[in-house]
Order: structure tokens, then C-alpha cells, then sequence
């Protein structure tokens, strides 16, 4: 394990930098090929929008890999995230035109603990709606 | 069932799932995320891992084999057409890397009826062959209850 952010040189209120990602039909095709999860409502506008959905929709572990890449990529090495839990409050929504969706991610430091490890409380927006709640990490620094 | 009846069930083991180099990348470029930690050994082994780790959520693809076994007893009640994902955490006591045999064993933690709706809380604990332990993978999964007939 070797991060390359410093214990030392981080604050409660830290923030990490920002990410935006896309999100396309294309993307969840892929998620869905590589983690074995086939859901139909990941890639069918008809059954999703018969089951009462806007549209198709993210799987909530695709937008919880997204949301971890603030974590790895501010800590260089992503075997620095020694916890890190969500919720899943709303979907993503992605319509099959050339834009999709975009997630929103932001993540600050909210807690400095034991070992030169911190707590760090991610934000997740899609649109206008917060995705994940209770989104949080622990992080091992150097 | 009642929840007393479900807390601490166990479920047997599934064979162990085998950690490929190639299936770390195909899960990488998936989520778009081009660390080398992922993609290069020998990139892996200078921040000094053994060999290409895994993302932090990789461990879904196989704890959520190992889940689908309570999801799907028949004595927990939940209904598979109206289940959502509630919530997911990993706690980790090392990163996954290519070459691991994992096994993992789920367990309920809890079972829950809220408003009709019912809350299955499961833990999966994910060790080598050799007993290690790996991860531990904490899930929620929700059978939504049924609309009200109007």
C-alpha cells in the first residue's frame, strides 16, 4: 500500500478533486458484461419503462465504481481504500440519445482517525438528484 | 420466517472464484478507470502488490453469486421481481489481486419488515483458500412490497 497523499498534509474539510462522469447506454453495456449482472432494466428502454422507471437505468454498483474513482485517483493507490460503503437513493437515468447522463462527484475529508487513516463522505448527483447516500469511505494515507 | 429464526443462517460455499489478470482489466475499462494498479504488474508490484489488484467494487461480481443464495430462500420471503439494491459496503483487510482463490460464505445479519417492505442485511466474508481473510462484503437487499390494489 503506498498513497501518495500525506496524513499530515490533510485537514478536516479537505476536498478531494472533483470528477464528472459520463454515463451512456454503451457504459452500462459494458458493466454489465463485466460484472455478470444482466438486469434488464440496465439496457431495455421497454421493460424498464414498463416497470415504471423514467427510462433505463445505471446499475447502482456501476455509479458506485464511479464514485470511487475520487477516492483512488486522489490516493494514486487504490489499495489505499481500506472501507467504502453507499446507499443507493436514486437511479441514474440514462436516455439513449449522444449525451446520456452525467454523474457528479465530490468528496471531502470529514475525519481524521487513528493509524494515518481518514473518513471521507463522498456526494453523488445525477441532475438534479442525489444518487447515493451515506456514501462514505476510510482511506489509509501516508 | 421470523427474523430470529433467519439472523445467522449461513449459506455453503460455492466453489472458489478465481481472480484473472484479464477479468480485472475487462472490469477496469468498464468503469472507464485506466490506474495502472489495474492494468500492469509490474506497475502493481513497484506500489508492492504481488500482482494487478482489483478495483474497490470488483468483490460484487463474486459475493453477489454467493448472496443470490439467501436472496433466493424461499423461507426468507422476499420476492425476487421486487427486489432493489439497498445498500453495500466493503471492508477491507487487503486488495484483491489476480491469482486469488476466493471463497465466500453470507450470512443474515438481519431481516426487517418495514411498511411491507422487507430488509434482508447480509454479510459475506471473503477469505483465500488457505483461510485468509480478504473482505468482507455487507449488503442490502429490499423486497419492495406490493402497491396497494386502488
Amino acid at each position: 500500500m503506498a498513497a501518495t497523499v500525506s496524513y499530515d498534509d490533510v485537514e478536516v474539510g479537505t476536498a478531494l478533486p472533483a470528477k464528472t462522469f459520463p454515463v451512456q447506454r454503451q457504459n452500462l453495456v459494458m458493466y454489465a458484461g463485466a460484472s455478470g449482472d444482466f438486469n434488464v432494466i440496465h439496457w431495455n428502454e421497454r421493460v424498464a419503462t414498463a416497470v415504471g422507471l423514467p427510462n433505463v437505468i445505471a446499475h447502482g454498483m456501476f455509479t458506485m465504481a464511479e464514485a470511487s474513482r475520487v477516492l483512488t485517483e486522489w490516493v494514486g493507490d487504490p489499495a489505499a481504500v481500506v472501507e467504502y460503503g453507499v446507499r443507493f437513493t436514486k437511479p441514474v437515468v440514462v436516455p439513449d440519445d449522444d449525451k446520456g447522463a452525467e454523474l457528479e462527484v465530490i468528496g471531502v475529508v470529514t475525519d481524521k482517525l487513528d493509524d494515518r487513516r481518514v473518513a471521507v463522505e463522498l456526494t453523488a448527483r445525477s441532475g438534479a438528484d442525489k444518487v447515493l447516500g451515506k456514501a462514505k469511505a476510510v482511506l489509509q494515507l501516508a | 420466517m421470523s427474523a430470529a429464526d433467519a439472523i445467522g443462517r449461513t449459506y455453503p460455499k460455492l466453489p472458489p472464484y478465481e481472480v484473472g489478470r484479464e477479468k480485472i482489466r475487462e472490469f477496469a475499462e468498464a468503469i472507464g478507470d485506466r490506474n495502472p494498479a489495474y492494468l500492469d504488474a509490474a506497475a502493481a508490484q513497484k506500489l508492492g502488490h504481488p500482482d494487478v489488484i482489483a478495483p474497490p467494487t470488483f468483490p460484487i461480481i463474486f459475493t453477489m453469486r454467493s448472496t443470490g443464495a439467501a436472496v433466493l430462500d424461499p423461507e426468507l420471503g422476499i420476492d425476487y421481481s421486487r427486489v432493489v439494491h439497498g445498500e453495500q459496503r466493503f471492508v477491507y483487510q487487503r486488495p484483491v489481486h489476480a491469482g486469488d482463490r476466493l471463497v465466500c460464505e453470507t450470512t443474515v445479519e438481519d431481516l426487517k419488515n418495514r411498511a411491507g417492505s422487507i430488509f434482508l442485511y447480509m454479510r459475506t466474508d471473503v477469505t483465500t483458500e488457505d483461510g485468509e481473510q480478504v473482505l468482507a462484503a455487507y449488503s442490502v437487499i429490499v423486497s419492495r412490497a406490493p402497491e396497494k390494489e386502488s
